[in-house]
C-alpha cells in the first residue's frame, strides 16, 4: 500500500468538518477500515467516496451509526440484486 | 422553464411553518436519497425536484419572492441577483447528459454546501469523482474487438471495447473520471454496456441458440442444410429420423469469450420441423398409404 494513499484521519475530519468520533465511529461499525501506523490513524483513498456518503447519511438525513449499518447492508443487497437482475435479463432473454 | 409548484413537491400547503419545509423536505429526502437509490434515475430525478423546492422555500427571503412572483419568480431581476450572490446553481457537468451517484459530492456541495465544503479548504490531495456512463451497443458491434471514440465532458477519449462483452457489464477506464483535487489523481470512468440484440440468435453468455426450420422429408431422410451463425453460413448433415425439437451443437461458432482471444462458445440450433401444410389429392393418398405401413 502506498504511503501517499493514505490520508491522516484527522486531516479527513478538518476536511469535512467531523469529529474524530464520527470516523473512529464507523470503524467500529465496521464500515470503514482505519490504518494505524506509530499512534496515527489513515484511512485509505479509495474509502473516501464511501466516508462521504456516510456523512452525507449521518449528518444530512440524520440516520444514527445503527441506520447507517442497517443501510450499508441493504445496499450491499441491493447491488448484488440488481447484478442478479442484469444476469437473469440476459438468461430471460433466450426464450423472449 | 416549466413552473415548477415547489410546495406540491414538498406536498405542503403554502401557509406551513419553515420547520414543517425541514420536516417535509427530510422525509421525501430519506425516501429519494442517491445514496440509498443507487441506479434509480426516477429517484434521483426526485430527489434534484425536492432539493430544489427545498433550497428556495426553506430560506425565507427566497420563498417571499417565490409566493410573489409565482410563476416568474426566476425571471425577477431582484431574485436573480439575489440568488447570484449566494452563488445558487442547478446543474452539473454531466457526462453522457445524466447525473450519476458518483457526481453526487459536486451536485451535494452545490444545493447544500455538503460534504466537499465542509471544510476550511486546506490542500489536501483528493481523488477525482468517478463518473458513470451507460454505452449502447449492438450485439454484433461486440463480436470483435474494436475501438471507439467517446466523448466525456467535452474530451474525447478512445477506449477498446473487448469482443464478447456482456449486456450490463462495466469496464473501468481508469483516471478518465473528476480531476483530482490539489493535484490528487483523476477518478475513473465506469462504463456500462447495455447490448442491444436484433439478430435471430439468442446469447446466454458465450453460447448462441438459434431455432432452424427442416422440411418434413429432410427431417425423415437426413440431408444437407445450410444454417446461418454469426458470422456466416455452415452445412449441416442432418441425421435420418430426427425428431422435432432436436438440439445440435456447433462447437466454437458461439460468441467470442471475453478476454479470451481466439476463444469461441457454441452455438445450439435447434430443429423446428414444419409439417407440410395444403396437401394435394396424391399427397393425401401417399401419405395413407405410409400411414397404412405403419
Amino acid at each position: 500500500m502506498e504511503a501517499q494513499d493514505l490520508i491522516p484521519v484527522k486531516v479527513i475530519c478538518k476536511r469535512y468538518n467531523v469529529p474524530s468520533s464520527f470516523i473512529i465511529n464507523l470503524q467500529e461499525y465496521q464500515l470503514i477500515e482505519v490504518l494505524v501506523e506509530k499512534d496515527n490513524y489513515f484511512v485509505h483513498i479509495t474509502q473516501i467516496k464511501k466516508i462521504e456518503k456516510l456523512i452525507r447519511l449521518h449528518y444530512d438525513l440524520n440516520i444514527n451509526f445503527e441506520g447507517v449499518d442497517a443501510i450499508n447492508n441493504l445496499l450491499q443487497q441491493v447491488e448484488y440484486l440488481q447484478q442478479e437482475i442484469i444476469f437473469l435479463q440476459n438468461k430471460l432473454n433466450r426464450y423472449e | 422553464m416549466a413552473f415548477i409548484d415547489y410546495y406540491k413537491i414538498l406536498g405542503v400547503s403554502k401557509t406551513v411553518s419553515e420547520a414543517e419545509i425541514k420536516k417535509a423536505y427530510r422525509k421525501l429526502a430519506r425516501k429519494y436519497h442517491p445514496d440509498l437509490n443507487p441506479n434509480d434515475k426516477v429517484a434521483e430525478k426526485k430527489f434534484k425536484e425536492i432539493n430544489e423546492a427545498n433550497e428556495v422555500l426553506s430560506n425565507p427571503e427566497n420563498r417571499k419572492k417565490y409566493d410573489a412572483y409565482g410563476e416568474h419568480w426566476q425571471h425577477a431581476e431582484e431574485f436573480e441577483k439575489a440568488k447570484q450572490q449566494k452563488g445558487y446553481q442547478q446543474t452539473t457537468s454531466e457526462p453522457f447528459g445524466s447525473y450519476s451517484e458518483q457526481e453526487f459530492s459536486d451536485f451535494f456541495s452545490n444545493m447544500f454546501g455538503g460534504a466537499s465544503t465542509r471544510g476550511s479548504g486546506r490542500q489536501v490531495k483528493f481523488r477525482g469523482q468517478d463518473f458513470n456512463a451507460e454505452l449502447q451497443l449492438d450485439l454484433k458491434e461486440v463480436y470483435t474487438t474494436h475501438k471507439r471514440k467517446l466523448t466525456v465532458n467535452n474530451k474525447n477519449i478512445r477506449i477498446t471495447i473487448p469482443a464478447g462483452i456482456e449486456n450490463g457489464q462495466i469496464i473501468k477506464i481508469k483516471g478518465h473520471g473528476g480531476k483530482g483535487l490539489n493535484g490528487g489523481p483523476n477518478g475513473d470512468l465506469y462504463i456500462q454496456f447495455s447490448i442491444v440484440n436484433h439478430s435471430k440468435f439468442k446469447r446466454d453468455k458465450d453460447n448462441l441458440h438459434a431455432t432452424v426450420d427442416l422440411d418434413l422429408y429432410t427431417a425423415l431422410l437426413g440431408g444437407e442444410l445450410m444454417v446461418d451463425t454469426f458470422n456466416g453460413k455452415v452445412k449441416l448433415n442432418v441425421k435420418p429420423e430426427t425428431q422435432n425439437g432436436t438440439k445440435v451443437k456447433l462447437k466454437d461458432k458461439g460468441f467470442p469469450k471475453y478476454k479470451k482471444e481466439g476463444q469461441f462458445g457454441d452455438l445450439y440450433i435447434t430443429y423446428q420441423v414444419k409439417i407440410p401444410t395444403k396437401l394435394s389429392n396424391k399427397e393425401k393418398t401417399m401419405i395413407k398409404e405410409l400411414q397404412k405401413l405403419r
